[in-house]
């Protein structure tokens, strides 16, 4: 696969380390929420035949983690943003 | 100070950078590079782009790299850049760099982590492609990338059409020196 | 042997001439021969036994969709099995044998299965070798392996490298017949980066094989110019020998170019073959077509082959099959080798034509509406009976057959994805299908255009297509005039007969297979397939397969489109293991770290312990030492008695700098950083997020905004990884930095009692107890460089760590060993880490098993519920933090001179060796010489209030039960006393 990224263009999804769903840049704060939240956030995932957002890492690139939106059928990919863009624009901060 | 005169050795394990030759491309080691990165603080990017303008350090943009007078620098990430500086006046490159930056960017030592070869001639795209998927012939000169070599996270500069810096893990040296004879061996 | 059936004419260097030996016997041929050519040159037609009735086989094409010609090429280490002689370049010295057969090609013992075939039907296996089930293991699988299976291995070592490279195109073209020509010269004039790539060392497809004229010159000779012209253009990159064997996502596809198959042996460092991975923004398929035969009773015999590759044989190798020949067709391209053959002098017997309106051959006896119902011939083909259109029949003596069904447009890559090909009625054949693969396109044959003209036009059609998506404005070249005969064919499939008609003959499936399978309900094509193994094995069924389900159409009184095809999967021929592989095999796996003292422990005769790519002192034997424990406890002895040195570079190290470190490294470790003093360190405690131990290790506060952390060597790059993911993706606003600088430092643990006499001899820096305590870092210099300093120890002695810039390090182990020499210091190795580790309690790798939790290993108390970090909350849920739990102990043998065993479970004593019983398992073993006796931490379920009990560690795979008493996990030392002196 090709992973066209933000930055760098069209690179080999070699490069990459693949983690799992975006959902997981909403994580909760370990200090106010139950453990029940927590354990859903940790350990549960839709898991959709069709488009699908997910955390993929250029580990042998320049380091920036990915959100990447792919179609876990055909394996299109619709589009590609900087996790540390979507993840400020989604509310998370420090 | 104790009378402690440590000397040095090549990443190859040698006393002396090694030079080999193999039909019209030279591999070459390089020891006489300091090498450092910097990152930007957070929000401090215009303060980084001012000194790093009055150090007479470019700071290139995505992919890329540039040569200054002293300074060369290579981009790695955003907001980060790897600095390269003659290893004879800037030895201790970090020393150099927090004086000109100082908390505007975090600085960290790098010489040592790697080795660096320059792979000298015509046509190195031809033994690049057996040894990495990097498109060297598309790339225009000045560009900087990261890829990987015989399974080795390796930084790639294009400085013209016939140079190309790499630089691979330290501990590796001989495994990705040994890659690249293969290669070219299999081109000649 | 003569080259008899040599005849004018061919692509073949007649200047030159090769010997070559087949079973033993020597023959001759010409550079631009195949093994196949240059056999029916010298008139054997006789090449192997098929896979299941051991019949008699010979080429039915010329080409790599070529079922029976295999052979086993070569001989000793470089025998390749399976290889299709069809496609075999010929070399000087090249020898073959046969193979499926016992004793010899021509008699072969075997073939008593073709006289027992009525028991060999489709389904055999599955049906003779049911009962009794306990037949299965010892007597029916020894009996199906002997006699399965086609060529040898040698079972020897590969002689021969293969390399692995990437390849960038703006078009891919696959295949260099006219289409593929032809887009390559509009792409390639046009400015785009093109690769052109075709399976045959000789470019130009059927333009080789045929007698048309493009334009005023030959087919071949106008390819030729073609070529001329692309070789000259410096975007355009030509490669032959090199089969395209997959289409994979986004334009990426794989192909083998046969780089050296076609010498005795590769030229001094050259590759055998080369995988490349073809990156392509476009890419043109122009694959051709293959043609199908027509299935009649015992139409499997040596001469009887496709009419195209007859043809083939004769216009571009010189080589007449037979000299009386016949025709079988169902369309006008089978007239054409009729028409070429007489041309060449060959005897043309008869055409068989199964239309009835077909045009009129002249000159030749052209029989419409008849049907070649069998043949005969031992060993080879010596006659054909034919019913003519008013049902008489007449014996015809000829030794080669031509037989045309029509021809298949080349899909196989387009299935790749899974799209399936559809049917086209005019010319009785599946075209590639809607749902392609993104950014490939389809030109000439392969697309159902199977005129010259067509594949010429198309070839420029599609190339200019591809262009305009690329924004490349297209430049077309003048295509020459070229023959457009349109396809005019009579769908006919096989001839109604008796005994066996053969549609797949690699894997021996006769029209009464799939009778067959249809009589038992094996009715769709995937289950057809599985049934009867049609179009199975090396050549995927690219001659039998559409035959077969025509076939099954016919019997189950559907349409072909309603019956479907099966589609097909890389790699479009079979591709070498060793090419997959390239050059990482042996000791050129993967590559190699070596720490900062490896030459200097080489020059020690050190033995080396490989840590992922890592190569680690494990010991280093000293003279008269000839077992490693005598090393290793001599190591562990003299660390703590005076002092020893220990190559620790490999543990990860990551710079972290920042105005938010601090708060960051609350964040990703379970205790607490940002409340670190500077100028000292603290072991840290990683968790993962479901509140498992992730990593540990000890992280030092260099200044306000400057920490270094170090990792365990195992986890140095996923740990790296993490700290990006929380920086980047949860947390993306603090102000923090990361590097890795594990290579940058030589570090080096001095541990003993003398350690810190021996460093003060180096350092320029006071590093009393006062000036440098316990858990102290710092930067100091040693003979004016630059170091670092950390005072931490995971041997329990008074322990440093020095680091200095690598170029260094192997001065510094040198100058360390000197100065240690007044001390007796030693090197240690992994082991002696090990040994040391586990005397004084601390866990590592065994312990830290992706299982484990903080409050198992003891350490619950670090994990802070005052701040919220990676695991915290997850740490405390139920089932993770029962009093009962597994607790980290330490275990002795009741008896000291008792050896334990490594994967031991506890058991009470009594109690018997059941799951039910188990109560925890033993986790790291070694032997103290400090205590003289094994030692060990294990997990015990509620371990922590059981020091003192008495219990067994049981190990039944080892046979083994011992009494164990259980410890508390520090060995010596408990009160850490020497840590702090």
């Amino acid at each position: 696969m090709i992973i066209n990224h933000p930055i760098l263009g069209p690179r080999d999804a070699q490069e990459f380390v693949y983690l799992g769903d975006a959902s997981l840049i909403h994580r909760p704060d370990g200090l106010t929420a139950s453990i029940e939240a927590f354990h859903d956030y940790t350990y549960l995932r839709a898991n959709p035949a069709g488009l699908h957002r997910e955390l993929w890492y250029h580990e042998q690139g320049d380091r920036s983690w990915l959100v990447v939106t792919r179609n876990t059928v055909t394996h299109e990919i619709t589009s590609v943003e900087l996790a540390r863009d979507v993840a400020r624009s989604e509310g998370r901060s420090k | 100070m104790r009378d402690v005169n440590l000397k040095p050795i090549t990443a190859l394990g040698l006393d002396l950078p090694q030079v080999v030759t193999l039909g019209r491309w030279t591999l070459t080691e390089r020891t006489d590079v300091a090498l450092a990165s910097l990152a930007v603080r957070r929000g401090r990017l215009a303060d980084v782009q001012a000194l790093a303008s009055a150090a007479g350090l470019p700071l290139p943009p995505a992919a890329m790299s540039e040569q200054g007078a002293v300074y060369a620098a290579f981009w790695v990430t955003p907001e980060m850049w790897f600095v390269e500086a003659p290893f004879a006046s800037h030895e201790d490159i970090r020393r150099h760099l927090l004086a000109a930056f100082g908390e505007a960017a975090s600085i960290t030592e790098q010489t040592d982590a790697w080795v660096r070869f320059d792979l000298v001639g015509p046509g190195l795209a031809q033994v690049l492609e057996r040894l990495s998927n990097f498109d060297l012939a598309a790339a225009p000169s000045g560009t900087a990338t990261r890829t990987v070599l015989e399974h080795l996270g390796c930084y790639l500069i294009k400085r013209s059409e016939t140079l190309v810096s790499l630089y691979g893990p330290r501990s590796s040296a001989q495994s990705l020196h040994h890659a690249w004879v293969v290669a070219a061996q299999s081109v000649l | 042997m003569t080259q008899s059936n040599r005849i004018a004419g061919g692509q073949i260097d007649r200047s030159q001439t090769f010997r070559f030996h087949f079973d033993g016997l020597p023959y001759l041929g010409h550079p631009g021969d195949t093994l196949a050519s240059a056999l029916l040159a010298n008139g054997v037609r006789l090449m192997g036994r098929s896979f299941k009735y051991h019949r008699p086989r010979g080429p039915i094409s010329a080409g790599s969709e070529e079922p029976n010609a295999l052979v086993e090429l070569r001989s000793g280490a470089r025998q390749e099995p399976n290889t299709r002689a069809t496609v075999a370049e010929l070399f000087d010295g090249l020898t073959a044998q046969s193979q499926n057969r016992w004793p010899s090609l021509k008699f072969d013992a075997l073939s008593i299965n073709d006289r027992l075939n009525s028991f060999f039907t489709a389904g055999f296996y599955y049906k003779t070798f049911m009962w009794p089930a306990s037949f299965w293991e010892k007597v029916y699988e020894p009996i199906i392996r002997r006699a399965a299976g086609l060529g040898s291995l040698t079972k020897l070592e590969d002689p021969d490298e293969y390399d692995k490279g990437f390849l960038h195109c703006d078009i891919l073209i696959i295949g260099a017949g006219p289409a593929g020509l032809s887009a390559a010269l509009t792409a390639g004039r046009s400015g785009a980066r093109v690769i052109l790539a075709d399976e045959d060392f000789r470019m130009g497809g059927r333009l080789n094989a045929e007698t048309f004229a493009l334009g005023d010159q030959s087919g071949a000779d106008w390819a030729l110019a073609a070529l001329a012209e692309l070789a000259s253009l410096p975007n355009v990159r030509l490669l032959n020998r090199t089969t395209v064997v997959g289409a994979f996502d986004h334009g990426i596809y794989g192909a083998v170019e046969r780089v050296s198959d076609h010498l005795p042996v590769p030229l001094a460092g050259k590759p055998r073959q080369t995988f490349w991975r073809i990156y392509s923004k476009r890419a043109i398929l122009a694959g051709g077509a293959i043609e199908r035969p027509i299935a009649f009773e015992n139409n499997d015999r040596p001469g009887i082959m496709l009419a195209g590759s007859l043809r083939a044989y004769a216009n571009r190798w010189g080589v007449a099959v037979g000299d009386r020949t016949a025709v079988f067709t169902n369309n006008d391209d089978g007239l054409r080798t009729a028409v070429d053959l007489q041309a060449k002098g060959v005897d043309v017997v008869a055409v068989i034509d199964s239309r009835e309106n077909s045009e009129l051959l002249p000159g030749i006896r052209h029989l419409r509406g008849a049907e070649v119902t069998n043949s005969a011939g031992r060993l080879g083909l010596s006659q054909i009976t034919v019913r003519m259109a008013d049902g008489r029949t007449e014996t015809l003596k000829v030794n080669a057959l031509g037989v045309s069904g029509g021809w298949n447009p080349n899909v196989n890559i387009t299935s790749h994805h899974r799209s399936r090909p559809v049917w086209r009625e005019d010319i009785a054949a599946f075209v590639p299908g809607s749902g392609e693969i993104a950014n490939l396109l389809v030109a000439g044959a392969a697309a159902g255009s199977l005129s010259t003209h067509g594949a010429l036009v198309t070839g420029d059609e599609m190339a200019r297509k591809a262009l305009e998506g690329l924004g490349i404005s297209a430049i077309s070249a003048k295509l020459p005039k070229a023959e457009d005969a349109p396809v005019r064919i009579k769908a006919f499939w096989h001839v109604e007969g008796a005994s066996r008609a053969w549609i797949d003959q690699q894997n021996d499936v006769t029209v009464k297979d799939i009778k067959l399978a249809h009589q038992e309900n094996f009715t769709s094509v995937e289950h057809l397939k599985r049934y009867t193994t049609l179009g199975m094995a090396t050549d995927q069924g690219k001659t039998g397969n559409v035959l077969g389900l025509a076939v099954m159409a016919e019997l189950t009184g559907k349409s072909i489109p309603d019956t479907g095809t099966t589609v097909y999967r890389p790699p479009y021929t079979p591709v070498a293991l060793g090419a997959l592989a390239g050059r990482g095999r042996g000791h050129e796996f993967k590559p190699f770290r070596l720490t900062p003292s490896h030459k200097w422990a080489e020059e020690q005769g050190a033995v080396f312990v490989e840590v992922g790519y890592w190569l680690r002192t494990q010991w280093v034997a000293k003279a008269g030492e000839t077992e490693w424990r005598q090393s290793v406890d001599r190591e562990v002895l003299a660390t703590r008695k005076s002092v020893g040195i220990c190559d620790v570079t490999t543990l990860g190290k990551i710079d972290i700098q920042g105005t938010d470190a601090g708060a960051f490294l609350d964040k990703v470790y379970a205790n607490t950083f940002s409340t670190l003093a500077v100028g000292k360190c603290r072991y840290g405690l990683m968790l993962r997020e479901d509140g498992i131990v992730f990593d540990d290790g000890t992280t030092a506060r260099m200044g306000p905004n400057e920490y270094v952390m170090t990792t365990t060597t195992a986890n140095a790059v996923t740990v790296f990884r993490h700290l990006e993911y929380c920086r980047q993706v949860l947390w993306p606003d603090m102000d923090v930095q990361i590097i890795s600088t594990t290579e940058a430092w030589a570090q080096f643990s001095v541990a003993g009692p003398n350690a810190r006499n021996l460093l003060a001899k180096v350092v320029d820096q006071d590093i009393s107890d006062a000036a440098f305590p316990y858990m102290g870092a710092g930067n100091i210099t040693v003979g004016g460089l630059r170091a670092r300093l950390f005072r931490i120890s995971f041997s329990g002695e008074l322990a440093f760590e020095i680091a200095v810039p690598t170029r260094y390090g192997d001065a510094m182990i040198r100058k360390l060993m000197e100065a240690g020499a007044e001390f007796d210091a030693v090197v240690y190795g992994t082991e002696a880490l090990g040994v040391m580790r586990v005397e004084k309690g601390h866990v590592a790798g065994n312990e830290l098993n992706g299982t484990s939790t903080a409050l198992n290993m003891g350490l619950g108390k670090m994990v802070s519920r005052k701040k919220d970090s990676i695991g915290m909350l997850l740490s405390q849920r139920d089932g993770m933090t029962q009093a009962d739990g597994l607790r980290l102990v330490g275990v002795k043998p009741a008896n000291p001179a008792e050896a334990l065993k490594a994967g031991s479970h506890f058991l009470k004593t009594g109690a018997a060796a059941t799951a039910q019983n188990d109560e925890g398992w033993l986790t790291s073993l070694v032997y103290s010489p400090h205590l003289g006796h094994h030692i060990a931490l294990g997990y015990l379920k509620n371990g922590a209030s059981r020091i003192g009990e008495k219990m067994r560690a049981v190990n039944l795979l080892a046979g083994t039960d011992t009494e164990v008493e259980i410890v508390s996990p520090h060995f010596i030392d408990p009160e850490g006393e020497r840590l702090r002196a």
